[in-house]
């Protein structure tokens, strides 16, 4: 597959775009005139300050809020058709006593076996499968409310891999997550996005570990206010004037 | 029904010997499993006070049915509960306010409609205590029959739906980026749980019905560590409570519906003691 590099034409290469993309609500623009192209086998951050609209654009790539402009996805072979896309959303996100386990979470979304009647020997095999790719098999049978942060993370990662998207789009997955956790979630990513030659789309406020991992950050407050490499979005005077910070970040 | 008389007659127990008792025990046998389904889903889904709501609009269609003179109250109550139910989820998809807010307006409006249309002209309310405090005593086989229906498709809709239901209940952002119509799920739970809720209100009482379907659930969550032993406890909590209840009822001579609500609430305090012992 080839891959090409930012700001040439998509016509031939895997790539999700979004144009003109505005959403209003209540009559007030929570976000203009976005434009972003995001290619396979990329990891791309989204930042912002808190109600910048980076959940509102997610929605919208989830199809789970209404928007004008257009978002296409085109891949190698196959062009406009609806991308395969993986979704983690922001935890903390399960009551503590709901009693599902991690296999229990698995069945629902993947099998038509009512999962009252318990997991099947063999879906159990297929989750176990799925939590390899998240080095979480010991997980399987723990209850979902009493996963650490980390784990949570890894469990729903593994979630989004099956089946295999094309975009993966993670909401704040670093947040509640302590530092070694992020380092080793981070590195979980890098490997799944190099495996698969997937697109990663993350959200996130943990700055620092956007120059080892992400190939594009795109800077957005209601719109597109810079968008480029790591290093020139974070030295950028719009970064700085968004996050009110005196001098742009040392990358 | 025949069958269950011969088998009631069969056991050696002197207060199955009755008609009403027989009957009694079969509508039991069916509430227990109906309730204890419902029972996961509706606290999974922080329902609790919906389904507490829902019962009072039951009793407001009863209401309203008494007044416009119809012969079976229980369908025009069944109407009035789907309405009621399908106004509240619209309601609620477009409002900003929290549900428990909505579920506030929604139950304390059916309350006052349904006392309003029952006095009005001066009419005296004794005759709708049956409905506040229910007697499953005086359920006829024809009743049954309507509760086994309504279990038979409460199953049915388990079997083909539990799953996305679940999903929705835990994480409805999840289960809709997984291609779920959360919506629709919601909804038709909604009107199963009002349906359910509305047929059972003579034999179970307005005022003890809510505790059958939030109790065995609650109980249950104490020892459950996954989705089939939630469902496997809480059914069989419901079931066991049914007869105990019944039971006790019987021979005390009290109201077998507070009787059942009481073995349930029995049946919490030791799972909550207990949920240590399964960590």
């Amino acid at each position: 597959m080839t891959h090409h590099t930012h700001g040439d034409s998509c016509s031939n290469a895997c790539c999700l775009k979004i144009q003109n993309l505005s959403v209003d609500i209540a009559g007030e623009a929570i976000l203009k005139n976005i434009n972003l192209h995001i290619h396979c086998g990329q990891m791309v951050a989204l930042i912002g300050p808190n109600g910048a609209g980076k959940s509102t654009l997610l929605k919208a790539i989830l199809g789970q809020r209404e928007y004008s402009g257009t978002i296409s996805f085109s891949a190698v072979g196959q062009r406009n058709r609806k991308p395969l896309i993986g979704y983690v959303p922001q935890s903390p996100a399960f009551d503590s006593g709901d009693p599902v386990s991690v296999a229990d979470l698995f069945a629902c979304c993947m099998s038509k076996r009512p999962t009252f009647l318990g997991v099947s020997k063999k879906m159990r095999q297929k989750v176990l499968t799925c939590l390899e790719r998240v080095h979480g098999t010991a997980l399987i049978d723990k209850p979902i409310g009493r996963l650490s942060g980390g784990e949570l993370q890894r469990v729903l990662l593994a979630l989004a891999l099956e089946p295999i998207p094309n975009i993966l789009i993670l909401d704040e997955p670093l947040s509640g997550v302590d530092v070694e956790g992020m380092e080793s979630l981070m590195e979980m990513l890098d490997e799944i996005r190099q495996k698969y030659d997937l697109s990663i789309l993350i959200t996130t406020h943990d700055f620092a570990m956007l120059p080892r991992y992400a190939n594009q950050v795109v800077l957005i407050s209601h719109e597109v206010l810079r968008q480029g490499t790591p290093k020139e979005v974070l030295q950028s005077p719009e970064f700085a004037r968004a996050f009110h910070r005196k001098g742009a970040m040392e990358a | 029904m025949s069958i269950w008389y011969a088998f009631c007659d069969f056991l050696p127990l002197e207060m199955l010997h009755w008609d009403f008792m027989k009957n009694a025990m079969l509508a039991v046998l069916l509430i227990g499993p109906l309730f204890g389904l419902c029972s996961t889903m509706v606290v999974t889904g922080r329902m609790s006070f919906f389904s507490d709501a829902l019962g009072h609009s039951a009793f407001t269609g009863i209401a309203i049915g008494s007044l416009a003179g119809l012969a079976a109250p229980t369908w025009a109550a069944v109407v009035f509960s789907v309405c009621f139910a399908l106004l509240f989820s619209y309601v609620r998809s477009r409002s900003n306010q929290t549900a428990d807010t909505l579920i506030g307006v929604f139950s304390s409006t059916a309350v006052a409609l349904g006392i309003f249309v029952a006095t009005l002209g001066g009419g005296s309310f004794t005759k709708y205590n049956t409905y506040l405090v229910g007697d499953v005593l005086s359920v006829t086989p024809g009743e049954i029959g309507l509760l086994a229906l309504v279990l038979v498709a409460v199953v049915l809709f388990w079997v083909l739906c539990s799953n996305r239901l679940m999903l929705t209940s835990i994480h409805p952002q999840l289960a809709s980026s997984r291609g779920v119509p959360t919506g629709w799920m919601q909804t038709a739970f909604t009107v199963f749980i009002a349906v359910t809720v509305t047929l059972s209100i003579s034999w179970v009482g307005l005022l003890i019905l809510n505790s059958l379907l939030v109790l065995p659930a609650a109980a249950s969550r104490n020892l459950a560590r996954n989705i089939r032993e939630y469902h496997l406890f809480s059914v069989l909590l419901a079931l066991v409570a049914g007869i105990a209840g019944l039971t006790v009822s019987y021979y005390l001579g009290a109201s077998a519906g507070a009787a059942i609500s009481l073995v349930l609430a029995l049946f919490f305090a030791i799972s909550f003691l207990l949920r240590k012992v399964r960590g």
